[in-house]
């Protein structure tokens, strides 16, 4: 007994080395997914964050039909480089509303001048209230809401041109 | 002079006007005038995780995310909202992981059982020692 006790020390030594080992060499995942999809929307009511584009309410999310909610902000370079993306969804006859987070109306104005505006509605959360809500950690964040509201899927990050069909596959299964 | 000043200063003052600015969440960085209510906002504050810098409390992110929660947490107090309720909030959102506060999750019951099995381990060290002195 006291013979193998000896060795416990070595033994204990040698399990720390493995975990800190596999915890170095494990790809490191710090995306935070919401933990709201598969649930319904949380309810909410925000003011129109651009001059030529309606408000936008919670209950104008669910009508029946799938349709996307994107976060997305002017100070965002990512929200930038996602725009022809969303652009092209909408050409395929997706219905789009937004979330400008801590935004000012001038700058998302002059954002969609830039960009494009593929947007049906957007809302201004201008204290990022709605965002916490929503379980998002950042922008840009795209949601895919089901024709009941509810929450079918979370992409965080911008939309690349090879995720394209992938939404437009999700959007399909939402339906 | 006057005139090149004024153009020297219109002409710096373009890349500022180029930029949001949208000033703070109103709570971010002010205290609750009650400061009861305002030690319970801190302790929350400081036990919630930066969704952006994400190996510190939004009680020390400069992140404006971080802000704009501590203003959310300090406005809920205000309406008397439990800091614990406030917490559940964040944790249906967000996962445990928002939280540095250990839960009761089954995966955690090893770090609450740790401090009793090292006690225990000691005290059994402890009795063998006396023991053995006894014996001398």
């Amino acid at each position: 007994m006291r013979k193998l006790l000896i060795w416990a020390p070595l033994v204990l030594f040698l399990a720390f080395v493995g975990l800190f080992a596999s915890g170095l060499f494990q790809p490191d995942d710090r995306v935070i997914h919401s933990r709201l999809v598969g649930q319904s929307l949380p309810a909410f009511t925000l003011p129109a964050a651009a001059s030529d584009r309606p408000a936008l309410a919670s209950t104008q999310l669910a009508t029946g039909k799938p349709r996307l909610l994107n976060i997305f902000a002017s100070w965002c370079v990512p929200c930038a480089a996602e725009a022809p993306q969303l652009m092209a969804l909408k050409q395929a006859g997706v219905d789009i509303d937004a979330i400008a987070i801590r935004d000012a109306r001038p700058d998302v104005d002059a954002f969609l001048r830039r960009n494009g505006n593929p947007y049906a509605r957007i809302g201004l959360d201008a204290r990022s209230g709605v965002q916490m809500a929503l379980g998002s950690s950042g922008v840009p964040e795209t949601f895919i809401i089901d024709g009941k509201g509810r929450i079918a899927y979370q992409h965080i990050g911008d939309i690349r041109a090879d995720d394209v069909p992938m939404i437009l596959d999700r959007l399909k299964d939402a339906s | 002079m006057k005139l090149i000043l004024a153009l020297f200063l219109a002409l710096m003052a373009v890349p500022v006007a180029a930029q949001t600015a949208l000033p703070p969440a109103p709570w971010a960085d002010r205290q609750i005038p009650d400061a009861a209510q305002e030690r319970k906002a801190k302790a929350l504050m400081e036990t919630i995780r930066c969704l952006t810098c994400q190996s510190q409390s939004i009680a020390d992110s400069g992140a404006s995310m971080a802000g704009d929660m501590r203003s959310e947490i300090r406005e809920r107090i205000m309406q008397g909202e439990q800091p614990e309720a406030i917490r559940s909030w964040l944790i249906s959102r967000y996962g445990d992981w928002v939280s540095y506060e250990p839960t009761a999750a089954p995966i955690l019951w090893p770090l609450w059982a740790a401090p009793l099995l090292l006690l225990g381990l000691g005290l059994l060290l402890l009795r063998g020692r006396i023991r053995r002195k006894g014996q001398k």
